[in-house]
């Protein structure tokens, strides 16, 4: 705690009073514990307090066959399990050579993109709602959100923890007529767009909420290793599909979406995500209109053994850099296994961005950087 | 953004617009009707599901044509434990990710549809309350003996006897499979049928080079004896001693 001087008046005492809010708290998305320090209504310190959801992801996947922990990353960032197959995927398939089909290709990105609009649509009703805007726009979110799932279940079988992505390729192919399906979502989804932003973008309580809180300024966004939709909100342009080109991203005309001279606040956060689902929907379009059918899975053997080895793939989640590094010793399992979550790195910041706010933007500041215990804990 | 407040107004008439059109456009609902939840019989307590009408509940929603939810082990027709596929290799057992299958081979043999007797499974539990739904038995089943099953009425009053499904449970007919997930059971009856006809193919094209071998093989021998019997003719008198000394040979041998 920085040295700081408790508010004196004539004649009264005061003190700093430590509150404990969470691990079981509505707005901390999970099991997360914030301790802050305050006096009165401002925040002078805050620690956050995490690891009650931790499941030994990592040390687990040490000790099961490659295949075997494709299903574990799902439950990593329980909303976009296709990304967190994805960098999965990346990084496996760069320890054996595997050439990956063009259908595939197509459809990974069609995957992660809509997985892009699950998670922003329903981050911002999340945000809305730990403002106080009980119910109304999470459940037109989740109305939207919906209908994507109902795509990713006639796709993988399963809504949420989908599994659907394979060293080489994918699972299985789309059933007939999903491509027209999700067409269908596609286009209807600026239409909803447009509809939320008006009921969210010009609302003078979420404005006057959101505006010069939290912010986050480009240096400490950099130097804290922030990634995503939160350093983009920063003033910083970068997008790991940009830079990094990773699978077929090269072949698609997009925005990103960054705020360039902003302070960083909560409503630049908000905003930028906003933005972000309508490039989603661009590539969308632009891959549904390219893809061709042919195999959807490469020459990957049954068993996965790869030589000695390190790997480090990495793809842009919606929450940011999602990478998995892995080192092989030439059996069927990895010898090292390591995911860097994104909500996790993001997270750490959470302290410089609270303090001298109120107790009660402390909440939306948290939930503006849009975190999924399940990632944070492992 | 004049008028103060303006934008609440803004947001205040989508919300009506949302509330009046959703009685005329489902798409609007933010609720969502189950089909086979149409005429309110709901069950009193959990568990109360009769196990036949959450099969067929479990068939008719809209997506569950793709969807998965846990294990079942495929039979073809006839009794189930005739002709179940399930060899007892216990692949899917070591792959399973949590660790939720349990697996006891049978002491004897058995044959089914006129293939080699193999072992079946005396036991086969599998814990749902520990399965994950990952679907990684069936990718790894060699025999396409295990697959996913879309029931999910599953809720019962006991925890742990509740939970674990046993063998018998598991059993379902290749039907009930084409049933829930027509699309896929198809494809995976008819990669079967091209797996089974390829190797058909093959042991029959082995079978006839082998024949043909056979028949090459005693033709040159029929050949080469016409030939050693045309030159032994020629030349009587040289021939004998060596053939001779080669039957003696034998006889020693043996
Ligand atoms: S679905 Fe996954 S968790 Fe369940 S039994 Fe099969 S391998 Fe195990
Ligand atoms: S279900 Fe398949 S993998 Fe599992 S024991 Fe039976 S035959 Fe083997």
């Amino acid at each position: 705690m920085p040295n700081y001087e408790l508010i004196q008046q004539d004649g009264l005492e005061t003190s700093l009073l430590e509150v404990s809010m969470g691990p079981h708290h509505p707005s901390t998305h999970g099991v997360f514990r914030m301790d802050v320090k305050l006096d009165g209504e401002t925040v002078v310190d805050l620690k956050p307090v995490f690891g009650y959801l931790h499941r030994n992801h990592e040390k687990l996947a040490e000790a099961m066959s490659y295949l075997a922990s494709m299903p574990f990353t799902d439950r990593l960032d329980y909303f976009n399990s296709m990304t967190n197959n994805w960098a999965y995927a990346l990084a496996a398939e760069q320890l054996i050579e595997i050439e990956i089909p063009e259908r595939a290709e197509y459809l990974r990105v069609i995957m992660s993109e809509l997985t892009r609009l699950v998670n922003h649509v329903s981050l911002v009703g999340f945000f809305v709602n730990d403002l106080g805007a009980l119910g109304t726009p999470l459940l037109y979110a989740f109305r939207e959100r919906e209908k994507i799932l109902d795509l990713f279940e006639q796709a993988s079988g399963a809504r949420m923890m989908c599994n659907y992505f394979r060293f080489g390729g994918l699972r299985c192919d789309v059933p007939e007529g999903w491509l027209d399906r999700t067409r269908e979502v596609v286009d209807r989804f600026p239409k909803f767009l447009d509809e939320y932003e008006k009921l969210l973008c010009e609302n003078e309580i979420i404005l006057s909420r959101t505006q010069g809180v939290g912010n986050l300024s480009k240096e400490l966004a950099i130097n804290a290793g922030i990634t995503g939709p939160m350093l983009r909100a920063s003033g910083v342009n970068y997008d790991i599909r940009k830079v990094d080109n990773y699978g077929i991203y090269d072949r698609f005309k997009f925005r990103v979406p960054y705020s360039k001279g902003k302070v960083g606040d909560c409503y630049d956060r908000f905003m930028v995500r906003m933005l972000e689902m309508r490039e989603s929907i661009e590539i969308l379009k632009q891959a549904l209109d390219g893809i061709e059918a042919g195999p959807i899975m490469g020459n990957a053997g049954k068993v996965f053994k790869p030589a000695k080895a390190e790997a480090y793939g990495r793809v842009e989640a919606p929450k940011g850099e999602l990478g998995f590094y892995l080192v092989a010793d030439g059996t069927t399992q990895p010898y090292r296994y390591r995911v860097r979550p994104p909500s996790f790195i993001n997270l750490t910041v959470l302290q410089d961005m609270c303090i001298g706010q109120q107790v009660a933007d402390a909440v939306i500041i948290l939930g503006s950087i849009d975190i999924v215990l399940g990632e944070v804990d492992r | 953004m004049s008028l103060l407040g303006g934008g609440i107004f803004k947001g205040m008439a989508v919300t009506l617009r949302n509330f009046v059109g959703s009685y005329f456009d489902k798409e609007r609902l933010t609720t969502k009707e189950y089909a086979w939840r149409t005429d309110d019989k709901l069950p009193e307590r959990a568990g109360d599901y009769p196990k036949e009408e959450a099969e067929q509940l479990s068939d008719t929603t809209t997506v569950t044509h793709y969807s998965r939810n846990f294990p079942m082990l495929l039979h073809d027709e006839g009794e189930p434990m005739d002709t179940v596929r399930c060899v007892a290799c216990q692949i899917c057992e070591r792959e399973c990710p949590p660790q939720c299958i349990y697996i006891e081979k049978s002491k004897d043999k058995m044959e089914r549809g006129g293939n080699k007797a193999q072992f079946y499974p005396a036991t086969f539990d599998i814990d749902v309350s520990v399965c994950m739904s990952c679907q990684i038995c069936v990718e790894v089943c060699p025999f396409d003996a295990i697959v996913m099953n879309s029931q999910f009425e599953l809720s019962t009053p006991d925890r742990f006897g509740g939970l674990l499904l046993r063998r018998d449970d598991l059993l379902k007919s290749n039907d009930y499979y084409h049933k829930i997930h027509p699309e896929e059971a198809a494809a995976r009856d008819k990669r079967i049928a091209d797996e089974k006809a390829a190797k058909e193919a093959k042991k029959k094209a082995a079978e006839e080079a082998k024949k043909k071998a056979a028949e090459a093989k005693a033709k040159a021998e029929a050949e080469a004896k016409a030939k050693e019997e045309a030159e032994s003719a020629e030349k009587p008198a040289e021939a004998p001693a060596p053939t001779h000394t080669d039957a003696k040979k034998e006889d020693n041998g043996e």
